[in-house]
């Protein structure tokens, strides 16, 4: 289960926020990389501890946060051969020659420490190499199990300084892992880290299970199943295993998603080949209709104001987006132009909505204004479906499915750059991306 | 309001399966469709408990049995075009048999499963298979069978016949399969 880590912060020294120039902007789309250095972290004396030396953390830190910063597409670790790697004195004064001759522009450093009490203190530093300025500083006490999690911390602080967003490293992504022949695939809920570590399965493939989605406040996921050949919606509680079925319907419910405070689960019902979209009261187990009528009206997704839902439906002839207030009313199409729209998602930053967009034979992610202006295509492949926000609202996960039928789970920027995979052990599909971590 | 907790959950590392066995299996509806040419039950027990070998009662549809059913009305499945639930002229006449040999045989149940092609989005395609299995079930009761012995279920894209991305496939995937639950023999 997910261990309760005990996560502090043991000091906070931001030093001199004041004008310094090293800064992506990660808006407009970034040509070249920003070149850093991420040397492993020195401890003062090798301690061995439950999750291996505080030495070999080190260097395992220094690699998490290289990862991470990588996998942005924004910044390029230096290979650590480049520059010597500094001892615990130099991490409040490294040697910035040594960096600037690495052509590094960024320096991440800090240390490991084992403490009495078997806790571990990791330290975090950010420094601009050539104004020899000190970014910002942070350490981080964990638990020896939470390491990874301080490694992923400091990345956050390290993106979150330099890009002016807040980061996405401390966060979990839920999906469906696949295996077996198409006509008969086994599918399982699992979950890990974002970089993919920590890996595990959370269902045993006995049943189909599709759709799953984090809670956006708590250690709850909402999807379907077919448990029982009774395919509807489950919400389950990772942390104490229980388990909930979300209404009471004779027929199939889907497409579940929770509200931004993670009180409310929409989701559609289908009743004599049409479907329609309820939310449910979690404490108080009422449901609502929302939508009435003879269309297919699924993938509600709230705003972040938890004030509008977006929706799909094909009241209109085919499948398009409509955003709707949060009780029903007043819905409006969205999108419009060629081929057919579905599986919409708000982003977290409220400023667009991502979606499926087919046409041409292709499935491709795409993001529109809530006001159905601006649509800008992200991905061009056979089949891109199922986005998904990071907690900061720049990047999208979503699954791929090649021609030859398998199936792989990417993300890409809102740029539209940097379309990368999500090592997954097995074939997988049906990404979403669970909060940052608290 | 069901609170029930099913035992699916792998917890941690201990694999807590125990539980599952009691759990109905719903793996593809492949793995329990009754293979056509496969004895079931009391009726394939010959005489003085003998049991025929398989090839044998391969061309003896059992009554009531879902091979029955195929032989009876030509196909268990019928087709749809392209993003569509509408039954063309094969698919009347394919469930025009189904309902004439279910009406024949009234202590059968049956469930049509609804299916669709990759080419939409899951959530989608969970509603428009519905579509399919709701327009098929109608059909049916509208020939005069009791809609108590017809259920559906959407199974959406998750369940292709057949493996493929071409229009050959497709076709074939995008389905309405009637099959017999009960009351068959």
């Amino acid at each position: 289960m997910i261990a309760r880590l005990a996560l502090f912060l043991c000091s906070l020294t931001l030093a001199a926020p004041a004008a310094a120039q090293l800064r992506i902007d990660i808006t407009s789309g970034v040509a070249a990389p920003m070149p850093v250095a991420v040397p492993a972290f020195p401890t003062g004396a090798a301690v061995a501890t439950p999750a291996g030396t505080t030495a070999e953390l080190g260097r395992q830190v220094a690699a998490i946060i290289g990862n991470n910063l990588s996998g942005t597409g924004l910044f390029k670790p230096i290979d650590p051969a480049a520059f010597p790697a500094p001892g615990m004195a130099e991490v409040d004064a490294p040697q910035f020659a040594a960096f600037r001759t690495a052509a590094a522009q960024a320096l991440v450093t800090g240390f490991v420490t084992a403490n009495a009490n078997g806790t571990l203190t990791i330290g975090c530093q950010l420094y601009d190499v050539f104004s020899e300025e000190r970014l910002v500083a942070q350490g981080f006490t964990v638990t020896p199990a939470g390491w990874r999690r301080a490694a992923h911390k400091c990345s956050d602080l390290v993106y979150s300084r330099l890009t002016g967003e807040s980061g996405y490293f401390d966060s979990r992504i839920v999906y469906v892992a696949e295996s077996g022949p198409r006509t008969k695939r086994v599918k399982r809920l699992a979950v890990m880290d974002q970089d993919g570590a920590n890996h595990r399965f959370l269902t045993s493939g006995q049943s189909l299970v599709l759709m799953p989605r984090f809670s956006p406040v708590n250690e709850t996921l909402s999807y379907m199943s077919f448990a029982q050949d009774r395919p509807r919606v489950w919400i389950y509680n990772m942390g104490t295993g229980q388990q909930q079925a979300v209404g009471e319907f004779d027929s199939m419910s889907f497409a579940g998603r929770f509200s931004p405070d993670g009180r409310t689960l929409v989701f559609s019902v289908t009743r004599a080949g049409n479907a329609d979209i309820y939310a449910y009261d979690i404490a108080s187990r009422a449901t609502r209709r929302l939508t009435n009528g003879n269309s297919i009206d699924t993938s509600p997704s709230y705003s972040p104001d938890g004030r509008r839902i977006v929706f799909e439906s094909d009241r209109g002839g085919s499948q398009q987006l409509y955003v709707m207030n949060a009780d029903g009313s007043g819905a409006q199409r969205i999108s419009f132009g060629d081929g057919r729209a579905g599986s919409p998602v708000w982003s977290p930053r409220g400023d667009l909505i991502a979606f499926t967009r087919m046409q041409g034979g292709k499935f491709r992610i795409s993001v529109i204004r809530p006001d159905g202006s601006g649509e800008r295509l992200l991905t061009d492949s056979w089949q891109d479906e199922s986005p998904s926000w990071a907690p900061n609202g720049r990047v999208i996960l979503f699954s791929r499915t090649e021609r030859n039928g398998r199936s792989s789970l990417r993300s890409i920027d809102l740029t539209g750059r940097n379309d990368r995979r999500i090592p997954t052990p097995l074939e997988a599909s049906d990404p979403a991306w669970g909060p940052l971590l608290k | 309001m069901t609170r029930n907790i099913l035992p699916l959950i792998v917890v941690a590392g201990a694999v807590a399966l125990a539980g599952c066995k009691s759990n109905r299996d719903v793996l593809p509806p492949e793995a329990w469709q009754p293979a056509p040419a496969q004895p079931q039950g009391p009726a394939a027990i010959d005489q003085a408990g003998t049991v025929p070998p398989p090839e044998q009662v391969g061309s003896t549809a059992l009554p009531g049995s879902q091979a029955a059913l195929i032989e009876a009305a030509g196909s268990d499945t019928v087709l749809f075009a392209f993003d569509s639930y509408g039954l063309d002229e094969r698919a009347r006449q394919i469930l025009g048999g189904q309902a004439e040999w279910l009406l024949r045989n009234a202590n059968v149940r049956v469930t049509i499963e609804g299916h669709t092609d990759e080419r939409g989005t899951r959530e989608y395609n969970l509603a428009l298979g519905e579509r399919r299995a709701n327009a098929a079930k109608n059909f049916l009761a509208a020939q005069g069978v009791g809609a108590d012995r017809l259920s559906i279920i959407s199974y959406g894209k998750e369940r292709p016949a057949v493996d493929g991305a071409n229009e050959e496939a497709w076709a074939q995937n995008r389905r309405a399969v009637t099959v017999v639950v009960s009351g068959g023999r």
